[in-house]
């Protein structure tokens, strides 16, 4: 029997949330075919990672350990990924989509001669002939059914749109993936990765998301938006134009093309809602919106909209809660 | 040094796409442009061979109509234009394989992409073709600085943690993302002059395609949102998120 492979490139010694919502589609797509569902951990130092995978309702964790897999390249992770597809038989190998995994996917898929599906947000069906899926198109304006009829099929998953599936009692099995040689292309060298310093909490973690745009006017307005996350303990986001001015670094945005994400709160302000911007935050549980403009399209998605100047309403909201929170 | 850009035919950006009512999309009436990721390729193309000297490629799959970009791309300042023609909806893989079979002719030293294009937003056919074609790539780019010499890029990436910075020795992929530059716009000269590049075909048919694995059955709108409640101040919005327990 044909089963699914998801794949977890790790960027820190443990799974991340995202990887758990994979299996959670995983196990859906693997319900459908009747068949197991394996994760594959892939990184320099996979063990912790290795162990909390094998709490989860998986068959069995494959681990692909190499040093190459450190700050790993992604014709390095194509070639882990391809090596421990073959210690199975893999139908869907599939893994969170995260500019890591965007990195490599395709290129697995070239290498397995197989189709590929890039943010699936919905499995509709599977049989022999087929895999059903649905990813968003066109900016996060329309939804688009696909299916992937390959002996061998790939996809990278919306996390949010996935629930992780709770843990189970017994372990399952750990085994190493066979690693020969070097994994890096020939004429491709990593040379560093600045990392952004992060002293709030993931975008893509997170339960509460503050953000801000143009209207914030840069780090003043950010100011303000900061101390509420703060208070909120939540992860900071930002519109396109304000990474663009580099108000905001390039991984704060939230977008179709930034960070897709659905916090349980969202909470922006100063921003005007663009398309693709709404494509990137549509699915957070509430979304709370505060714009001068009355009509700004941010206030069609808002369960809560409050037309107001940020710089007066944002320092009010903050105290407003701070204070209801020290009376309690 | 020799640069191939890719050139995909894509709707305008911010076009409001609709819906037949058998789920297909309304094509009619619909304005197309250069795949905005693929004009900053072009437009990267153009700054790096006005550097170090060489040629730029446009290249593109598909019918007539995708002319009208390639000529884009020759008003922007690329040297001439490559298109392999088919009337027929190929997949990625098939779109790589079709790319991979023109750029084996043309043996350029660097492609250029856009890292997807905004109509399926998929994001494969870059890294498909480099793995046809052997080559190594560096995604999302939005700085490159090539070597003295041309043989070599600096590429930084903008990656999800924070910028990667990977070197690749050419030939190679490079995919593009928003903040590597501002393209240009093309001039009325510019456009005149594209009319009098060269511009060949290449029929499908001289290329060995995988059989599509990906198939397109429909589309539908995104699920509404119920309409939101408007509140009068922050002090009552606060009060609102307290009651409800989300903060």
């Amino acid at each position: 029997m044909s089963d699914v492979l998801v794949v977890s490139i790790l960027t820190g010694p443990g799974l991340a949330r995202s990887d758990a919502a994979t299996v959670g589609f995983g196990r859906q797509v693997a319900e459908k075919l009747g068949c197991e569902v394996d994760l594959l951990v892939v990184g320099s130092e996979p063990a912790a990672a290795a162990d909390e995978g094998a709490k989860l309702p998986v068959r069995r964790v494959l681990v692909a350990k190499h040093a190459d897999l450190a700050d790993g390249t992604g014709e390095a992770r194509t070639a882990a990924i391809a090596a421990a597809a073959q210690q199975g038989d893999y139908r869907l190998l599939c893994a969170a989509s995260s500019t890591n995994t965007r990195d490599c996917l395709p290129r697995l898929a070239a290498r397995l001669g197989g189709p590929m599906a890039s943010d699936v947000v919905e499995v509709r069906g599977a049989d022999a002939d087929a895999i059903a899926l649905t990813k968003p198109c066109f900016s996060g304006n329309l939804l688009q059914e696909i299916e992937l009829c390959g002996a061998r099929n790939v996809a990278t998953v919306r996390a949010s749109a996935f629930d992780a599936p709770p843990e189970t009692a017994q372990s399952a099995s750990i085994e190493e993936v066979q690693l020969s040689g070097e994994l890096n292309h020939p004429r491709k060298r990593f040379v560093e990765l600045q990392k952004t310093e992060l002293t709030r909490p993931e975008l893509t973690e997170a339960d509460v998301v503050v953000s801000g745009g143009r209207g914030t006017r840069g780090a003043e307005g950010f100011k303000l938006l900061e101390e509420l996350a703060d208070l909120l303990g939540a992860a900071v986001g930002a519109s396109r134009a304000v990474v663009d001015s580099g108000w905001m670094p390039n991984d704060f945005q939230v977008g179709q093309t930034g960070k897709v994400i659905a916090p349980k709160l969202y909470l922006c302000a100063g921003l005007s809602g663009a398309i693709q911007h709404l494509a990137g935050m549509r699915n957070s549980k509430t979304i709370v919106a505060i714009n001068k403009d009355a009509n700004a399209p941010i206030f069609e998605v808002a369960d809560y909209g409050l037309v107001a100047d940020l710089f007066e309403a944002v320092p009010q909201l903050t105290a407003a809660i701070r204070a209801a929170r020290e009376a309690s | 040094m020799k640069i191939v850009a890719t050139v995909k035919r894509t709707p305008q950006r911010d076009t409001k796409m609709r819906l037949t009512d058998g789920g297909g999309l309304v094509t009619d009436q619909i304005q197309y442009e250069v795949n905005p990721f693929d004009e900053l390729g072009v437009e990267e193309a153009l700054v790096l061979r006005d550097k170090l000297g060489g040629e730029v490629v446009a290249l593109a799959v598909g019918p007539d109509a995708v002319n009208e970009q390639l000529q884009t791309a020759l008003a922007m300042g690329a040297d001439r234009a490559l298109r392999v023609d088919t009337d027929g909806e190929l997949d990625p893989l098939q779109t790589a394989h079709a790319l991979a079979g023109a750029i084996e002719r043309e043996q350029p030293d660097l492609v250029l992409m856009g890292k997807l294009a905004i109509d399926s937003e998929q994001g494969q056919v870059t890294l498909m073709l480099a793995e046809l074609l052997g080559w190594p790539h560096a995604s999302f780019a939005s700085r490159v600085e090539p070597a003295a010499d041309g043989s070599s890029l600096r590429v930084t990436c903008e990656v999800d943690g924070g910028l990667e910075t990977v070197d690749l020795d050419l030939p190679a992929v490079v995919t593009t993302d928003l903040r590597l530059n501002q393209p240009r716009y093309a001039s009325l000269p510019g456009i005149l002059k594209a009319k009098k590049k060269p511009s060949d075909v290449i029929p499908l048919a001289e290329f060995e395609l995988p059989e599509a694995g990906l198939r397109i059955t429909g589309y539908r709108a995104l699920p509404a949102r119920e309409k939101g409640e408007m509140l009068e101040s922050a002090e009552e919005l606060a009060q609102r998120l307290l009651a409800k327990n989300l903060v």
